[in-house]
Parts: C-alpha cells; sequence; structure tokens
C-alpha cells in the first residue's frame, strides 16, 4: 500500500498540475452546441484556451466574462448577464457552462441568484441550458473540475425518471478527463458489440475527435446533446470510469435510481476481462468473437513485448486516474515504478503499486527519476526527460509536441495491445549497445569512462 | 493599489505613441485600454502580457504569484530562444491554495522566492503579481523589498494582476518595471561608439540570430536585446547604449522612449520584417550610431552589407515568383506588422487580398492603402465565421495568420500559414523573408490539398459506364 506524502515546498518548480476551471471547461465540451464560459479575468479563459489549442490541434470554443478590477471589486453580475447576452446572440448555443475562477469566488458572487435574476431579466435566453460549477482555482485540480462539472450537469439537466419508461438497452457512461476522445469511440464500439445503447456524459468524441465539419460553427461540433442528458434518468445502468466519476454516478443513482458500476482503469487484460464480464451478464449476450480474438492478440503482445518492459524502472507523474491506470498496467508488465507524483488526494492512490506517491510538481519528478528507464508524463516533462537523457511518453493534457493525442487509446483489450507496442517501441529504441567496457566494475575504469557510463 | 493605479494611467497615456496623441486630450488618458466586451473578448490579460514581455529574460527566475490558473497552463509555452541559460523556461509559482486566500500569501511568496534563490542562483528574480493576491490585498512591492535586502539579490516587483486590462498593457508594466528596478543598476564592463539596444525583440523561433550576424559583420554590438535572448546583466546595464531600435510593436514604447529622457538614448521604430525594412533598420542603425559619434564610415560599409544582402535575398526569392504568381493571400497579423509582411508578400510575387487593421494606427492603415492600392480590403475586425466563408469560398489560395484562427483556414480546407507569437520558423531579416516565401510555397503545392478536396467516392454519382457493369 502506498504511502502518500505532499510535497513541502513553497515554490512549486515546473508544475503538473491544472486548474478546476478548465477541467469543467473542457468536460462543457463535451455537450453538443455548448459555450464553456470562464467568470474571471479573460486571462484565466485565454491560457486555458490556447492549451486545448495546441493539444487537441482544433478550435476551442470558450468565453470569458472579462472581470475588470473594478467589476471584480464591485461584483460580477453584469459582467455575467451581458457576456451570456453576447453568447447567445452571437453563438446561438443550446447549453452555457459557466465556471468560476478564484477572483469570483473570492469576491462572493453568488452564481445560482444571478442566474434566476439573469433568466427573469433575459427572455432571450430561454431555450438555453444554463449550468454553473464552482471551480476556484485556488482548489482541487483539472481532474476535480471536471467531474464537479459532469455531476452539475446531472444534477441539472437530467430528468425524473420514470419508471415504465425505462429503455433496457440503455447505458450511461461517464468517463473520466484521462478518457481521449479517441478512447470513447472504442468503447462505443465495445458497448454496441453487445447490443448496448451508450450515451457517454461527456462525449468528446462528437467535438474534439477531429473532424472536418460542414459549415463553420463557434460552438463545441459535437458531442452528447441536452436532449441526451435529459433522458439519462430512463437508462439501466451507469458506467463510470476512473474513481473521479463515482460522485457524479453516485449522483445519477440517488437522482434517478439507476445502479452503477465503477471501472477504476480499463486499460490491461484483467481490467477488460472484468470489462467483457459486466457487459456480456448485463446484455445477456456472450463476448463476441472479435472480442474473444482481440484478448488473444492482447496475450500474445504481452508475450512478445515482456522481454522489453521487465525490469525498466519507470517514473509517473499524472493525475490520480490516470497515474493509478498507467502504473498499474506498467506493473503489469514487470516494470517497476521507481517514481509516482500526482496532483490531489484520491482513493486510487494508495493503489499505486509504489511505497510512496508524492503530490508535487515535475521538479519532484525529476529528482526522483535519475536513473530510470522511462518517463511518463505530459508534454512539459519533455525537458527532464532531455536533462536526464530519459524518453519521455506523453499522457494526458497537454500534449502540445506530438500528433495525435485525442487520438491516443489506451482501453480495451486492443488500446491495451497498441499501448504495450508504443511504449515497447520507445524502450526498445533506447536500449543500449554493449561497448568493450559495459561490463567492466566502475572503480576500475579511467575517469571518463565513468561520467560516460553514467550517462547511459 | 495606489501605485499601480498612476502607473496604469501613466503608461495609457504614452507621448510617445502617435496614435494616442492624435486623440484628443481627454480620450488620451484612456490610451489604448479597450474596454472588453464579456462574452465577446479574446486574448490575454495583462499577466500575460508581462510574461511574453519578460519571459525571454534567460538566466533569471520568472515567479508568478497566483493559483495554478496563472501559470499551470501556459509555462514553457512559447518559443523564445536562448543561446545560455535555460532556466527561464523552468516555470516557478507559488500555486496559492484556499489557506494563502484565508491567511495572506505574503509569507508564502517569501519563503517561494527564498526557495528559488537557494535552489536555482539567479542573478535576479523576477515576481509577477496576478489577481488573486491583488484582491486579497498581498503587498508584492513590499515582499520583493524584504527579499531584496535579506537574499542580497535583485527581486523584482512586476504588478500585472490580469483584471486590469489588455496584453498590450501588460506588455507596458514589464516596462516600467525594468526602467523602474533593472535598468541603470549596473555598469558594463567597457562601452563602445557601436553599442546599441534592441527593444521589443523577443528572440521567437531565434529571429534575433537572423539579424545578428549582419550587426556582428558590421562591428555593431547589441548591448542588450530587451528582452529577447537577453541575460539580467546586460538588460541592467542597457542604459549605455549610443543608440536604440524599437522593434514594430508598440509594446515596449514607453521603455524607449524613458531611456531617450533619462540617459539620452536616441531611438527609431523599425521592423526586421521584409526586404526593404531589415534595410532602413540598418541604415538607421548605423545613422543614428554616427550621429552619436561613431566613425562615419560605419554608413558606406553598412550600405555595402545591404547592397550585398537586397541582392543576395532577391536572387533566391526569384525561383519562387513565377510558382507564387497570381496567388492570392489573406492576412491576419497583430497591428503594425501587417505593411512590412504585405510588402514582402508583393516582392515575392503574392497578391494580398485582404489584411487585419485591427491593431494599426492610422499612419498604418495609410501605408497598407499605399502599398496594396485598391484591389485589397483591409479588416477592422472580421468574424470567424466570415473569414471561413471567403476561405470555402476559395476568395484567397492561403491565409497567414495566428494560431487563434488556423483551423478556421484548416477546417475550410485551405493552406494556412504560422505567422504570430507561436510560429516555428523564423521570419526576420534577410534570411527570414526568403525563409517565408519557401514555407508560403511549401504550404501552397503540398499535395494534399488537391487530395483532400476531391469529394467523397458517396458523393458522387456514379457515371453511366460504372451503372451498365453494376448492372450488368
Amino acid at each position: 500500500m502506498a504511502r502518500v506524502t505532499i510535497s513541502e515546498k513553497f515554490c512549486t518548480v515546473n508544475p503538473l498540475k491544472m486548474s478546476p476551471a478548465i477541467g469543467a471547461a473542457l468536460a462543457f465540451m463535451g455537450v453538443d452546441n455548448s459555450m464553456p464560459l470562464l467568470h474571471g479575468s479573460q486571462g484565466c479563459t485565454s491560457f486555458g484556451l490556447v492549451l486545448f489549442v495546441r493539444h487537441f490541434r482544433e478550435a476551442i470554443p470558450m468565453q470569458t466574462t472579462a472581470m475588470s478590477e473594478v467589476a471584480t471589486v464591485l461584483g460580477g453580475f453584469d459582467n455575467l448577464e451581458q457576456a451570456l447576452v453576447n453568447i447567445a446572440d452571437r453563438t446561438h448555443p443550446t447549453l452555457i457552462g459557466i465556471c468560476t475562477t478564484g477572483i469570483s469566488e473570492i469576491k462572493g458572487d453568488d452564481l445560482a441568484g444571478f442566474l434566476k435574476l439573469i433568466r427573469a431579466n433575459n427572455p432571450k435566453l430561454n431555450g438555453i441550458a444554463l449550468v454553473d460549477v464552482s471551480t476556484p482555482d485556488f482548489q482541487g485540480t483539472f481532474q476535480d473540475g471536471w467531474a464537479a462539472a459532469v455531476t452539475r450537469l446531472v444534477e441539472e439537466l437530467v430528468e425524473a425518471p420514470q419508471f415504465e419508461t425505462r429503455v433496457s438497452r440503455r447505458i450511461n457512461v461517464l468517463p473520466g478527463c484521462h478518457i481521449t476522445p479517441g478512447d470513447i469511440d472504442e468503447l462505443r464500439d465495445i458497448f454496441e458489440a453487445f447490443s448496448l445503447d451508450p450515451v457517454f456524459l461527456p462525449d468528446l468524441s462528437g467535438s474534439l475527435d477531429g473532424h472536418i465539419p460542414t459549415e463553420f460553427t463557434p460552438t463545441s461540433l459535437g458531442g452528447i446533446s441536452v436532449e441526451q442528458i435529459k433522458r439519462m434518468g430512463s437508462a439501466c445502468w451507469t458506467v463510470a470510469i476512473g474513481e473521479q466519476m463515482r460522485g457524479a454516478a453516485i449522483t445519477l443513482e440517488h437522482h434517478s435510481g439507476i445502479p452503477y458500476k465503477l471501472f477504476d482503469r480499463l486499460t490491461g487484460l484483467a481490467a477488460n476481462d472484468e470489462l467483457m464480464r459486466f457487459l456480456s451478464e448485463i446484455s445477456g449476450i456472450p463476448v463476441p468473437k472479435k472480442y474473444r480474438r482481440q484478448r488473444s492478440q492482447l496475450i500474445d503482445a504481452m508475450m512478445d513485448g515482456h522481454f522489453y518492459f521487465g525490469g525498466k524502472r519507470i517514473a509517473i507523474a499524472a493525475e490520480p486516474d490516470l497515474l493509478f491506470t498507467m502504473s498499474q498496467w506498467l506493473r503489469e508488465m514487470g516494470c517497476t515504478i521507481q517514481a509516482a507524483v500526482t496532483t490531489t488526494e484520491s482513493p486510487v492512490l494508495e493503489r499505486v503499486p509504489v511505497d510512496e506517491v508524492l503530490i508535487g510538481d515535475l521538479e519532484d519528478l525529476e529528482i526522483r527519476s535519475v536513473g530510470a528507464d522511462l518517463l511518463v508524463t505530459h508534454s512539459h516533462g519533455r525537458q527532464a526527460a532531455e536533462r536526464l537523457h530519459i524518453p519521455l511518453l506523453r499522457i494526458g493534457i497537454p500534449n502540445f509536441d506530438r500528433l495525435g493525442a485525442g487520438q491516443m487509446v489506451t482501453v480495451g483489450y486492443r488500446g491495451t495491445r497498441d499501448l504495450i507496442f508504443q511504449v515497447g517501441n520507445t524502450l526498445i529504441a533506447n536500449a543500449h549497445e554493449p561497448t568493450p567496457e559495459s561490463w567492466i566494475p566502475e572503480h576500475k575504469l579511467p575517469g571518463d569512462l565513468v561520467s560516460l557510463q553514467s550517462l547511459q | 493599489m495606489g501605485t499601480l493605479g498612476s502607473k496604469i494611467q501613466q503608461v495609457l497615456n504614452e507621448p510617445g505613441c502617435a496614435t494616442n496623441q492624435a486623440k484628443p486630450s481627454f480620450d488620451r488618458k484612456k490610451g489604448c485600454n479597450r474596454v472588453l466586451a464579456p462574452g465577446a473578448a479574446a486574448g490575454g490579460c495583462a499577466f500575460d502580457g508581462a510574461k511574453i514581455a519578460l519571459q525571454p529574460i534567460t538566466d533569471v527566475v520568472h515567479l508568478i504569484h497566483g493559483p495554478i490558473n496563472c501559470e499551470g497552463h501556459s509555462w514553457d509555452g512559447r518559443g523564445a530562444k536562448s543561446s545560455g541559460s535555460t532556466l527561464y523556461r523552468t516555470s516557478f509559482t507559488t500555486a496559492m491554495t484556499e489557506q494563502d486566500i484565508v491567511f495572506g500569501g505574503e509569507k508564502h511568496l517569501y519563503r517561494a522566492i527564498k526557495e528559488a534563490v537557494r535552489k536555482y542562483n539567479p542573478p535576479a528574480v523576477f515576481v509577477y503579481q496576478t489577481c488573486v493576491p491583488a484582491m486579497i490585498g498581498d503587498d508584492l512591492e513590499a515582499v520583493c523589498k524584504a527579499a531584496a535586502r535579506k537574499l542580497g539579490k535583485p527581486v523584482i516587483p512586476v504588478n500585472v494582476p490580469g483584471f486590469v486590462g489588455s496584453k498590450n498593457l501588460g506588455n507596458k508594466l514589464a516596462g516600467e518595471a525594468l526602467l523602474d528596478y533593472v535598468i541603470g543598476t549596473e555598469e558594463p564592463e567597457d562601452m563602445t561608439p557601436y553599442d546599441i539596444n534592441i527593444i521589443g525583440e523577443y528572440n521567437l523561433s531565434g529571429e534575433l540570430w537572423q539579424v545578428k550576424p549582419l550587426l556582428d559583420e558590421l562591428g555593431i554590438r547589441i548591448l542588450a536585446c530587451i528582452s529577447g535572448d537577453a541575460k539580467y546583466h546586460e538588460v541592467a546595464r542597457s542604459h549605455r547604449a549610443r543608440a536604440a531600435m524599437m522593434v514594430c510593436s508598440k509594446a515596449m514604447i514607453n521603455v524607449a522612449r524613458k531611456m531617450e529622457e533619462r540617459y539620452g538614448i536616441p531611438y527609431f521604430e523599425g521592423s526586421f520584417y521584409g526586404i526593404g525594412d531589415m534595410s532602413d533598420s540598418l541604415r538607421k542603425i548605423a545613422q543614428l550610431l554616427v550621429d552619436r559619434g561613431a566613425p562615419a564610415e560605419l554608413l558606406g560599409r553598412t550600405e555595402a552589407v545591404i547592397e550585398r544582402e537586397e541582392a543576395r535575398a532577391w536572387e533566391r526569392i526569384a525561383p519562387f515568383k513565377t510558382r507564387l504568381a497570381g496567388k492570392r493571400a489573406l492576412l491576419f497579423t497583430g497591428g503594425v506588422k501587417s505593411w512590412s509582411v504585405v510588402a514582402a508578400m508583393q516582392e515575392a510575387g503574392l497578391t494580398v487580398i485582404g489584411t487585419s487593421v485591427k491593431k494599426s494606427t492610422p499612419d498604418d492603415k495609410e501605408r497598407i492603402k499605399e502599398i496594396m492600392k485598391d484591389d485589397a480590403h483591409m479588416f477592422d475586425d472580421l468574424k470567424p465565421r466570415e473569414m471561413y466563408k471567403m476561405l470555402k469560398e476559395a476568395r484567397a489560395d492561403i491565409m497567414l495568420s495566428g494560431g487563434r484562427t488556423q483551423f478556421v483556414a484548416l477546417k475550410a480546407k485551405m493552406p494556412w500559414l504560422d505567422i504570430n507569437q507561436e510560429r516555428h520558423h523564423a521570419y526576420a531579416g534577410y534570411e527570414g523573408m526568403v525563409a517565408l516565401v519557401g514555407e508560403i510555397d511549401k504550404a501552397l503545392s503540398n499535395p494534399i490539398w488537391e487530395q483532400i478536396r476531391k469529394p467523397a467516392p458517396w458523393d458522387v454519382a456514379i457515371t453511366q459506364e460504372e451503372r451498365s457493369i453494376h448492372v450488368a
């Protein structure tokens, strides 16, 4: 069982974490024709927007209430009202997701009250769903903001269920923020192969999968519709992916009486066996041939790959659910987790296969990564990887210096198999060629060769 | 906030800014700080602007005092290059938590400065104030003063909470921080009659290095570039330069003007973009230095270099002219860069059918009109939807713009070239213009465009012949 410790530094160096406000904004982007709105100064939006543009390589819908100093002091009602009216006029969204920031939270803007008044003042907002979520940037992280936004979407939009109308094959799926648009496509195929009808909340596979729309759209390009969210109460099951989604699943259960099943990860053989067993059981359909074959391919890949994974030392930094997923899987492939750094507390942390999980930053990771074979974190790990001469596997957000971040698939038998190939190839490419000095003990080497050897 | 308030008034009412001086006295005080429309705003905040302006100083610690929203999403994001230290790419922040909000963040900030200095031993620390600590009343100046005294190192307060205004205002406030705390605090070891400052150049993608070899050849020394590839000591000693060039944007005009006022360093406003502009800039640098006492033979040497380099650039651009002739380009850049890039593109045979003038001054607009004749449109504010329509209807062959509108072009299946801060290619000087033309050609001639514009098979009516085969 891992010990969870908190970094005692005063100065965060090379941050790993990002703010809950933009986590929530991304969740809103998984709803069709939506516009996330950050209630704060315009920089809050602009930094997040640029980050997502670089990660997804897509246009990103995101607006700001553009709070000035004076507006911040006097309260944000006018700015919020103006922003909502402007967005309604200019972009005609179906949903506006309002995320707070540090300044609006410190001021104490009462969003629920504001929205009631603004609605009363502006009939033109009728027909637009307004969902607010509290995401102060001095509390929590990206993952928390994402989860909070999903919970709020459930609370505000899901309609009271009518037992008679429960749709027998409808499944709600609540993916965590570490599940990519590509992962969602893969999962949809899997669910449908069991004749199930899944709806994903949020569904980034419709909006940020990188497709070409037929005309210009200033709001999100797709995703789950508000109508579909309303009907989620009539599904038979909820599947939550990642511990972060437990809260939203429970909210849905309380609200609509839908039982939920939580998968803490969907990467690796055992995790996917459990998924197949579950889907077969609730659907009454035996596991399709396609997946039996994929399972067999995964087993073969594990055998082919284990030569290169066995004994490798890995240093990982990621948000809790992604950290847990990757470290479990790497451990299952025979690796040792040399260092694990994360952003915030979570029940999954103690199950990370390592002695200590540190809530810290990428400087902490770098210090703990000396001698590791592979660094696993987001693109900001690139400087540490360069300094340490260790290859970097980019996972999570942001991934701004490689292509295809939105389509990286790590779920399912097939996703796990391909991940073995990707990581295995990185390890193979960085294997060290033996030299005549490789087996000479260090104390017998001349000085300049020692430093050379320690570099390798 | 009293001092910050007056500082803002001061930089907004900038006497060196022609645009502002042309306004009636009442409007002048408002400066260029446009009121932002909630729900319809784009662009960064004052803090963003300050970081853009100062972060290229490579060997110092840039410490951001604020919650994670301010630094967590944007660090190591810009392509300002360094010839030495990489410390500027390391991110430092207090990542304020709820505890700081309740108890105040000053102690936390002080300890963070101390920790950063202990671990990284930089020549100086720049500390950036953001909205949240400004709201709760953390006294940035006082903490920096105390830290500087105790740690024996310059600790520079950069008071730029995002909500005070735009990115442009942040640029200027950053300049004020340099003027108040850095410039003139140290003396250079030696001085020459050929020492210049380059102000407002950030060495993005290494653009300064496209220009520097020519200055080196002429024996002109960059005493300080503010702030591209700069070291702290260079900026601190920059008050001993003989002349200065303020690079295109008006972002740091206050620095250029006040350095003239305080230290008698004459400056001119120039650009490294475009062949003609590059030559003009070299000429003016030489002239200003000669005016200040450098030997007059510098002028002749400069002309010789200009002649040689222009000829060489034209020679290298010539092969593209036939390939690019008649191609229509849409150009969306920030501000005054427009005309100088327009000229360069025309030099390569392109027709510029439209350009943005949102941030341009009336003078700039006149100049654009002059260069582009009447065959072009100037757009004050082209909405993405209209931009998309123009491109979709193929009224242009390529768009050159910043990352923000990248996907408007690409989703319309239209070639696009990044000419904003995040670009990966360097386009300055003679070398840069040849590179720009090369990149435009690469983008236009890529074989993907023809392939991706063909309709999907299911969108094409089947031919008579195919039908007969199918029936048979």
